[in-house]
């Protein structure tokens, strides 16, 4: 069975300053309790704002560092899940649940990739 | 049931619905047999709600739960299947007596109360009353969500006896009348050790299937971690539970460094430890250090030395005691170490040794013997290995066996007895089950009849 990475890509810009509200948490809560328990989340985080990020660079030879915030990015990835699912449709089908949890005002992008094994 | 539309396969609105019927399909089937009390029915109303949603979904929109949609329509029906039989049972009973009737439940289900019909369907599955074949395949069917057709591919048999195997499964269950419950008497233990042995069962058929099999075969593996890790949020207080799903994590992890470029199985010794997966083993500690965490306590002594392996000497208990650590927890605990050491060398030799002395404790076999004494050739040299495996050459159980062989002329040639290793080396050979290991064990015998090093000193 294949494992997935949701790489959860969120706009700080829109994002609530506060962070996500608590029945948006507890949403969220009981869904991952939820998938966790069917034996398909085998980890998932969220992430620290980007102004606590720093960007390590390597191009052309030199590594440059930039710390955050990531202003001139539009979506910046937020969080992540990985998910051992049966195939892609049912790594979708979680992802959309996921994307159900949060309210209306949320512009939220949730990139599936399968995890290369071996 | 009712006649079956044609819903156009392989449609992304098709498919999607698939899905959700493949996630949901357990809870379903779990939470309608509570009302009918007979999995086979069950299963029958569960596929007729997907009919309904095949039908509905396209041209209504997904809801906004499927999975209490679908739910709710299959209950529905398993109601009014009752209500039927009911009202069949008062006509033959004629008025004027009154009947038990069954309390219907009320809607909408606890999440709670889910948690434990799906618990009841894993114990139903896995029911002794079946063959240990017909509760692989009803589990696999029921709560894997695999179809026959898959099932069968992964078994390597063919679709009709599966199909077979099913049916027949669920009709015992019905006409012994095995109750849709979670036992909580003195069978408890004997009917928990059985879900464990048939999850376990799954995973090993994964992982014996070969480079060249069907991924179905590989898939096995999963599917049972899968059903291992549900089972562990089932029943949190169950040490062996965690146990299971721990050393099913651990084994689960090696998975990639365990086969070589052409498909030729590579030894623990051998593997590339860098290819194993390390999120794996780090869940594999976790549910090793719940499984540790949920013992019945004994003493005040911390929880966590309870695997440790300056625990004493198992004997002088009397038998496992009750707040032993189970036979899967052990395998989990000597898999951990595995797990945690970067070269085969770097093992912690002693403490697997004494694991597989508590191991032989609780399940004696002569083949944990035959482990404990590679463990022990490892800590403490040669010799004293040597002094275990003579004990095991007069089982009949290992009498075919080639790794007692191949185990033995490992340890002699260590000790410089060449001439006898060889001997040991051959008679491995001949008894190997495939021409790669048949190879490897020939030049190792070959190896024998070169000039003598000096003997293995006992920490190299």
């Amino acid at each position: 069975m294949p494992r997935y990475l949701s790489l959860v890509k969120i706009d700080e810009k829109t994002a609530p300053a506060e962070g996500p509200s608590p029945e948006l948490m507890q949403r969220m809560g009981e869904l991952i309790e939820e998938i966790t328990k069917a034996g398909v989340m085998l980890d998932t985080a969220g992430l620290t704002p980007t102004a606590q990020g720093t960007r390590v660079h390597w191009e052309g030879g030199k590594i440059s560092v930039t710390d955050g915030p990531f202003t001139e990015s539009k979506e910046v990835v937020g969080g992540y899940a990985i998910m051992q699912c049966k195939d892609k449709a049912e790594a979708i089908e979680w992802t959309k649940r996921f994307l159900k949890t949060h309210e209306e005002f949320w512009t939220v992008t949730c990139e599936v990739r399968e995890i290369a094994e071996g | 049931m009712e006649p079956q539309p044609t819903p156009t396969p392989g449609t992304p609105a098709t498919t999607a619905i698939e899905t959700v019927f493949r996630l949901e399909s357990p809870r379903l089937i779990a939470a309608v047999t509570r009302i009918v009390r007979d999995v086979g029915i069950a299963e029958e109303l569960a596929q007729d709600a997907l009919v309904a949603a095949l039908e509905r979904w396209p041209r209504e929109g997904v809801p906004d739960n499927p999975g209490a949609w679908l739910t709710a329509v299959a209950r529905h029906r398993a109601v009014d299947l009752v209500r039927r039989r009911e009202n069949y049972a008062r006509k033959l009973q004629e008025i004027g007596r009154s009947l038990e009737t069954t309390a219907l439940p009320q809607e909408p289900p606890d999440p709670g109360d889910i948690d434990d019909d799906l618990l009841r369907l894993v114990f139903t599955a896995c029911h002794p009353v079946l063959s240990a074949e017909a509760r692989t395949a009803l589990t696999l069917r029921l709560l894997g969500g695999l179809t026959t057709a898959e099932i069968a591919r992964a078994f390597l048999t063919p679709e009709p006896t599966i199909a077979q195997r099913i049916v027949r499964a669920k009709r015992t269950l019905a006409t012994r009348n095995v109750a849709f419950e979670v036992p909580y008497g003195p069978d408890r233990e004997a009917r928990l050790g059985s879900v464990l042995d048939v999850i376990y069962l799954i995973f090993n058929e994964g992982y014996a299937a070969t480079a060249g099999d069907d991924w179905l075969r590989p898939g096995l593996c999963e599917d049972a971690l899968r059903l291992a890790r549900l089972l562990s949020g089932l029943m949190p207080t169950e040490p062996e539970v965690h146990g299971l799903t721990s050393l099913l994590e651990f084994q689960a992890s090696r998975t990639a460094a365990r086969t070589g470029p052409n498909g030729e199985p590579v030894l623990l010794k051998d593997q590339n430890r860098r290819r194993w997966n390390r999120m794996l083993i780090a869940r594999g500690i976790t549910a090793l250090a719940r499984a540790d965490a949920t013992f019945p306590k004994l003493s005040a002594s911390s929880p966590s030395s309870r695997l440790r392996s300056d625990r004493g000497d198992p004997h002088e208990q009397g038998g496992p005691p009750s707040g032993a650590p189970g036979p899967y927890t052990l395998q989990a605990a000597i898999a951990a170490c595995h797990a945690l050491a970067y070269t085969y060398e770097e093992t912690d030799w002693r403490r697997i040794a004494t694991l597989y002395g508590l191991l032989a404790t609780q399940t004696p076999s002569p083949v944990v013997e035959l482990n404990r004494a590679v463990a022990v050739s490892m800590a403490d040299g040669p010799a004293p290995a040597l002094d275990i495996v003579d004990t095991l050459a007069a089982e009949p159980a290992l009498r075919d066996y080639h790794l007692l062989p191949s185990v033995r002329g490992d340890l002699l040639q260590r000790l410089g007895r060449t001439e006898e290793a060889r001997t040991e080396f051959e008679r491995a050979a001949s008894l190997a089950r495939n021409e790669r290991e048949r190879g490897l064990l020939l030049a190792r015998a070959e190896e024998c009849r070169l000039p003598v090093g000096p003997p293995d000193s006992p920490h190299s």
